[in-house]
């Protein structure tokens, strides 16, 4: 065997400090373990990691350049396909695409594709200014974004380059949407990553404003028939938090993921600076087992609280990231698999004292293919806590879809859309979660990626 | 940035605002809010907006100093701005949905408390300026809590009531609203009710024993306001409703406001958002 270096490690900070902080997880790799990491690639013929890469970034080819030491030869190929490596290389779930696909992966570990992006696009934050802007033609023609979350952002990137005036309409304070609510700081720093890589985004030319409610301060109608836009493209993201539908859910207590995670992140209410206020438990039941959840589970530890999963599969069910549910138990976080919530407790004053759950079992595989949880009768039992946080996933924001004149929306809600993000509407594309429901931040900078393309050939065959 | 156009103090911690923002002035219709944001540690809160005028590009908002962030928003002064004023959001009053010839034919009367008032505003105007006059009590504590008083005479049928008896009608606005059917010969077809959550609460019940529809408008804690976080989830009629995208305005005689006041006292007794008890408890840094 001819690749005999073992996977260079990422440094992390300790488990038991870091559980008490909201700085990141993960130091990077310094330049020696990233050239040692890069040359583990095998270089395939056939790379099945560019093939299992939703924006099809030329994996092995970055690579090479890192293996010559040339971090901006890596990084012109990188931002080819990607505006945002420093996220990537962070959220991505890197095992289900392309280091799963990594042809070492099958005797031994695969090369650590998200490690070295993240190195590439860390290396590329700190010589921003150095970094060559690609040669933009004007063309004249103005395309509206619906949203600043990456879906938006990787579209804005791509329509900028084909050389269009591109506004992005964004209705929260901030710019990166899900990156900056969503995905805690110990995971995503925000002013080291978030806003460096949207600073750059803006360097292409593309304009943000925020504090625009599409839908309501003004309509794609509008966009469209009086503000002079030649497409409109929605990405507006996840909505509205899903709930169980079970008793005492709107005791005081019980929060969305959604909720608890924007006051800790958007709003830094972790922070005394800050005057949003969180909801401090001593005790910190998190509902559902994906990467919403392990976030949500993760900050309540560092807020102080014990802080348990509950998850009515089995572990290897668990929707999150590997690395994710990794790190959660060296933080200490309690994974209590098999257990569904019956109902939610309070005291006299609505408090929330308890959760009232019911031990599971696997049954027959289901539609998903997974093998499905039924109820054990008779094992009910009584977690005590203080506080509940349901992470079940989101359906879309009714707010488009009601103020959209022949905008067609499936059952749940979510913009239908083809594979090119093309909607029911000429000259209206969407893409990301609002079309899919809740993926991945890479899933939606691929459909916003597609969308461009179908945006551009729309509107060259308009004019 | 949001430029502070005027200010003026309407009653005690009682602050009504113009502020500069074109988009919203002329998007906004009654019986929507925003979300405003004072600067970047300030949390966003929602108001309703109680008048917005296209020509010179201002929305007016009314804000009573309760807590850190509201005295924040007070502290402005002409000349200085909100880092955000975002909206307008939530749905149109369900006023606009009927046709001219339909309003006229109904008799609404409004009902407003404490700095609820102002939010009552825009909606008489607006009925006013379609032609049809509705009456509108007002009421507060003591005389010279009221705001809004000689606006409001001037597009509806004011009365007021101090629970003091220091100015108007002697008792709250339940009562008054009683004295009006009972006594005055009054009759309604709808009532709308702004005002402090308890208020609502037993106007609305008091709407429903005479059988008028009623229609409240919740002031819910959000966070986002845009239906991304679930904070401001209300029981209507026994179902879960988002007051931000559902809202804010709601069936009166539907609401759980027992539920509703509880959410809203979540955060009562949170370090941060009582001035006087704050001290860092910081465990971020």
């Amino acid at each position: 065997m001819a690749n005999r270096i073992p996977r260079v490690p990422m440094r992390e900070q300790d488990p038991a400090l870091r559980a008490k902080n909201f700085e990141e997880v993960s130091h990077g790799y310094s330049a020696e373990e990233a050239y040692l990491e890069a040359s583990r690639c095998l270089h395939c013929s056939n790379p099945r990691c560019v093939a299992a890469c939703p924006v099809h970034i030329k994996i092995p080819e970055f690579i090479y350049q890192l293996n010559e030491h040339n971090e901006m030869g890596a990084y012109v190929i990188i931002s080819q396909d990607n505006s945002l490596p420093s996220v990537c290389g962070r959220v991505c779930p890197q095992e289900k695409q392309c280091e799963g696909a990594c042809i070492l992966g099958i005797k031994g570990e695969p090369v650590a594709c998200g490690s070295l992006e993240r190195y590439v696009g860390d290396w590329a934050i700190r010589h921003q200014d150095e970094l060559p802007h690609p040669q933009i033609n004007k063309n004249g023609k103005k395309v509206a974004l619906i949203g600043a979350g990456p879906a938006s952002l990787a579209c804005a990137t791509d329509l900028a380059k084909y050389g269009y005036d591109v506004k992005v309409f964004e209705a929260l304070h901030q710019l990166g949407g899900v990156l900056v609510y969503g995905i805690p700081e110990f995971r995503l720093p925000k002013e080291g990553v978030v806003e460096k890589e949207v600073q750059w985004v803006k360097g292409l030319g593309v304009e943000f404003e925020n504090d625009v409610v599409v839908g309501r301060t003004f309509t794609i109608d509008d966009l469209l028939d009086k503000m002079g836009y030649d497409a409109v493209f929605i990405g507006s993201g996840a909505g509205l938090p899903k709930f169980m539908g079970i008793e005492g859910e709107n005791l005081n207590g019980v929060f969305s993921a959604n909720e608890y995670l924007t006051r800790a992140n958007l709003m830094h209410a972790y922070d005394c600076e800050y005057n949003t206020p969180i909801y401090l438990g001593k005790k910190v039941v998190v509902v559902g087992g994906g990467n919403v959840a392990m976030d949500a589970v993760r900050t309540a530890k560092r807020l102080g609280a014990e802080s348990i999963i509950v998850y009515r599969r089995s572990e290897a069910e668990l929707p999150a990231r590997a690395e994710e549910v990794h790190h959660a138990k060296q933080e200490g976080i309690i994974f209590k698999m098999l257990t569904n919530p019956v109902k939610i407790i309070g005291d006299d004053k609505g408090t929330v004292v308890g959760m009232e759950c019911v031990e599971m079992e696997l049954g027959e595989p289901d539609s998903s293919g997974r093998r499905r949880p039924v109820e054990k009768p008779g094992s009910n039992f009584i977690i005590d806590c203080d506080v509940v946080i349901m992470a079940l996933g989101t359906s879309p924001n009714p707010l488009i879809k009601q103020t959209t004149k022949g905008l067609e929306t499936n059952k749940h809600g979510c913009v239908v859309a083809d594979e090119e993000g093309a909607t029911s509407r000429p000259g209206v594309f969407a893409g990301g979660d609002t079309v899919t429901g809740a993926a991945t931040v890479i899933l939606a900078m691929g459909a916003g990626r597609k969308a461009a393309k179908a945006i551009h050939e729309y509107i060259q065959n308009k004019s | 940035m949001f430029e502070v156009v005027t200010k003026r103090v309407l009653a005690p911690d009682i602050i009504e605002m113009k502020v500069k923002a074109p988009m919203i002035a002329r998007s906004a219709k009654p019986g929507q809010f925003l979300i405003v944001r004072t600067d970047r540690f300030g949390e966003r809160i929602p108001l309703t907006i109680c008048d917005y005028d296209k020509k010179d590009d201002t929305v007016t908002i009314v804000t009573q100093s309760i807590g850190i962030s509201t005295r924040k928003i007070n502290a402005l002064n002409v000349g200085e701005a909100f880092d955000d004023f975002a909206g307008p959001l939530g749905n149109p009053s369900d006023l606009l949905e009927l046709s001219d010839e339909e309003l006229k034919k109904l008799k609404i009367l409004f009902i407003a408390g404490g700095v609820g008032t102002a939010p009552v505003y825009p909606q008489v105007k607006w009925l006013k300026e379609k032609g049809v006059e509705a009456d509108v009590i007002i009421g507060a504590r003591t005389k010279n809590l009221f705001t809004y008083v000689s606006e409001m005479k001037e597009v509806g049928n004011v009365f007021l009531c101090t629970d003091d008896g220091s100015e108007g009608f002697h008792g709250n606005v339940t009562l008054l609203m009683k004295h009006l059917i009972e006594n005055e010969g009054k009759k309604y077809d709808r009532c709308v009710i702004i005002g402090p959550m308890i208020m609502m609460k037993f106007a609305a019940l008091t709407a429903k024993q005479f059988g008028i529809p009623s229609v409240v408008s919740l002031n819910a804690l959000m966070v986002d306001g845009t239906g991304m976080c679930g904070a401001c989830r209300v029981t209507i009629d026994g179902q879960t409703k988002f007051t931000c995208v559902d809202g804010p305005e709601f069936d009166g005689a539907l609401v759980d406001f027992d539920e509703a006041m509880r959410r809203q006292n979540m955060y009562k007794n949170n370090p941060k958002t009582n001035p006087e008890t704050h001290k860092c408890e910081c465990h971020g840094k």
